[in-house]
């Protein structure tokens, strides 16, 4: 996934060319180093989307709230497939939720303003290169998942005793991660789609509230009818879930990937590279004058 | 604006610039674009030398921000020749954008961050950029550094812009429309922040609608109409402004008499009884106007001597052009 991550960067990067230089003997690019100019523009992502306050409820907050409630309704109930603990069933549900919200929600939301807004074609017109515009707000997205997650898996063993197997912690690390580059590149997908800011949270909850109640997110999946399992099936939430919940659940013995889940995660974000790279688009289409 | 002043008077113009005179910072041959079914730009040809402030005109729709997004490299052409600092915009890389600053039309403040962050995300991009605090003195925006963006006024937001372009140290500005919305005192002070970059040597390529913003600061002006440049010169002698007629105009008394019979054939009279005088030779025949007033032992107290206005021409270039073509 990372692998992918890193082609998706290298694709947009030669996208422009960049050999007719004016000045022969400089060197191209701008003077820090790549991989710092990467760090630094997340930095200064992470600080605006900290700083947006429907942001930081829709992406931080919310999950947190939605697993008060879903344990409070469910209490100590046995629930899902596993008959795990509600509260056990309900902390990497909503971490899969949390993923989404930090990276497909919030960043078709954000990307979507700035190209609106005319952000995006003006650091276009900067020398900075354009993988690291994409992969510093890709990366800023990964970390406020990763954060929310870690806020959930603390909040779920602290306040209702989930316990996560050790064996297990590379597991979800590489699924958050491996889930939250996935959104990542399907938000990029789903951005050249929306047209206006103002449609952009609309589309985004139109397309995610659906998934999240039959991908085993809200409702255990055995308790849907199998066509809705099916469906569910066919799109990427219930697979970062499912991988979720198998590396939560007490009774697994051993390491807890879900490479089939993760494959087809593999496989939505090659969906989504496919789309954002041949539509995404700097900056908002305008009628020619 | 003393922040201007004093800040540029330590910053000398960068080391190593060529001065004026030799190859132009952007030229134009024969540029032409078309879209599926209209031809927006026609062949024109345009030439902006180091360190001039060019002003470029054009109604709305007439190709002028085709022509600036293909100089700044952000779409390409369909004919022509197109260098701009050596090289061409439309393969042009990042060693390019770092010694070219844009000041888009429309733009929001970075989202969440301060002025000051701002500058110093943008900072980064740049291989030699300019320090930031001398960087938001040049726009004027000292007392607002640590104001986020987004809160500050729509002339503070243009002037973020343009020190969001400047904090690269480019050689070469583009500006699009700087003043449109301000009041009368923000565009003075957005002027004084572009004739200061003149004076740090840079070369700036300016759009506006403003005639008197164009006078006011441009060495150079062309007009574009219906994608092709209808005229190129100095705010001066712009459109033959230079060699057009004066206006002498005056109310004559009562009981004045007539015109000498030289000026008679020059004369207008308006609807308030004030006469205008189209005049090649506004000297003598101001002293033919006096000689007669003197004779006649009256004063003409409204008398006013005036060029015609760069507004003026510019009007009569764009309405005479368009009149040609329908």
């Amino acid at each position: 996934m990372i692998l992918l991550l890193l082609r998706l960067f290298r694709i947009v990067a030669s996208t422009r060319p960049r050999n007719a230089s004016a000045r022969p003997d400089a060197p191209d690019g701008p003077g820090p180093g790549r991989v710092s100019l990467v760090l630094h523009q997340a930095r200064y992502d992470l600080l605006g989307v900290l700083r947006d306050r429907q942001g930081r409820f829709f992406t931080m907050v919310l999950p947190l709230i939605f697993l008060v409630i879903f344990v409070g309704i469910f209490g100590n109930n046995t629930v899902g497939p596993e008959h795990v603990k509600a509260s056990t069933y309900y902390v990497p549900g909503l971490t899969a939720m949390a993923v989404i919200a930090g990276s497909f929600v919030n960043l078709v939301i954000s990307v979507t303003a700035q190209r609106e807004s005319g952000v995006l074609k003006r650091r276009r017109a900067t020398p900075v290169p354009a993988w690291v515009v994409i992969g510093g707000r890709a990366l800023t997205a990964i970390a406020i998942s990763a954060a929310t997650s870690t806020v959930l898996l603390v909040v779920g063993r602290v306040a209702y005793g989930v316990q996560l197997p050790t064996s297990t912690i590379p597991a979800v690390a590489l699924t958050i991660i491996a889930g939250s580059a996935t959104f990542c590149v399907l938000g990029y997908a789903v951005s050249t789609a929306i047209g206006s800011e103002d449609s952009a949270q609309p589309v985004t909850q139109a397309i995610m509230l659906p998934l999240y109640f039959i991908s085993g997110v809200f409702i255990p999946n055995p308790s849907l009818p199998q066509w809705l399992q099916d469906v569910a099936r066919v799109f990427p939430v219930s697979h970062l879930a499912a991988a979720l919940h198998h590396a939560y659940d007490p009774s697994v013995h051993g390491a807890g990937f879900m490479w089939s889940d993760l494959g087809v995660l593999a496989a939505w974000a090659a969906i989504g590279l496919a789309v954002a790279l041949r539509r995404f688009a700097w900056a908002a289409t305008a009628a020619p004058a | 604006m003393t922040t201007i002043s004093e800040t540029l008077s330590a910053t000398p113009v960068r080391a190593g610039q060529p001065a004026g005179g030799e190859e132009p910072v952007i030229a134009v041959r024969g540029l032409r674009k078309r879209y599926a079914d209209l031809e927006a730009v026609r062949g024109v040809d345009l030439e902006v030398r180091r360190g001039e402030i060019f002003a470029f005109l054009g109604p709305n729709g007439a190709g002028k921000t085709t022509v600036v997004e293909i100089l700044e490299g952000f779409r390409e052409r369909t004919e022509g020749d197109v260098t701009v600092l050596g090289a061409d915009p439309a393969r042009a890389g990042g060693a390019w954008r770092d010694r070219v600053g844009v000041v888009l039309q429309e733009s929001s403040p970075e989202p969440g961050l301060t002025v000051r962050e701002c500058l110093e995300l943008y900072a980064g991009y740049y291989r030699a950029p300019r320090p930031i605090d001398e960087t938001i003195a040049l726009v004027g925006l000292s007392g607002k550094a640590d104001t986020p963006g987004e809160a500050l006024s729509g002339g503070q937001r243009r002037r973020l812009d343009v020190a969001l372009a400047l904090v690269g140290d480019p050689e070469l500005i583009f500006l699009d429309e700087p003043t449109t919305g301000f009041d009368p005192s923000a565009r003075r002070a957005a002027w004084d922040v572009v004739t200061g970059l003149r004076d740090l040597g840079k070369t700036v390529f300016l759009t506006t609608h403003y005639m008197d913003e164009a006078e006011h600061l441009a060495d150079r002006i062309a007009v574009i109409v219906d994608g092709e440049i209808v005229a190129t010169g100095t705010p001066a002698s712009l459109g033959g402004r230079d060699r057009m007629p004066a206006s002498i105009r005056f109310t004559p008394p009562a009981g004045a008499g007539a015109l000498p019979a030289s000026l008679r054939p020059l004369a207008e009279t308006d609807a308030n009884g004030a006469l205008t005088l189209r005049s090649d030779a506004p000297l003598a025949h101001v002293q033919m106007l006096a000689e007669w007033a003197c004779a006649g032992g009256f004063d003409l107290s409204d008398l006013d001597v005036r060029r015609p206005t760069l507004e003026e021409v510019y009007l009569s270039l764009t309405t005479a052009d368009r009149k040609d073509r329908s």
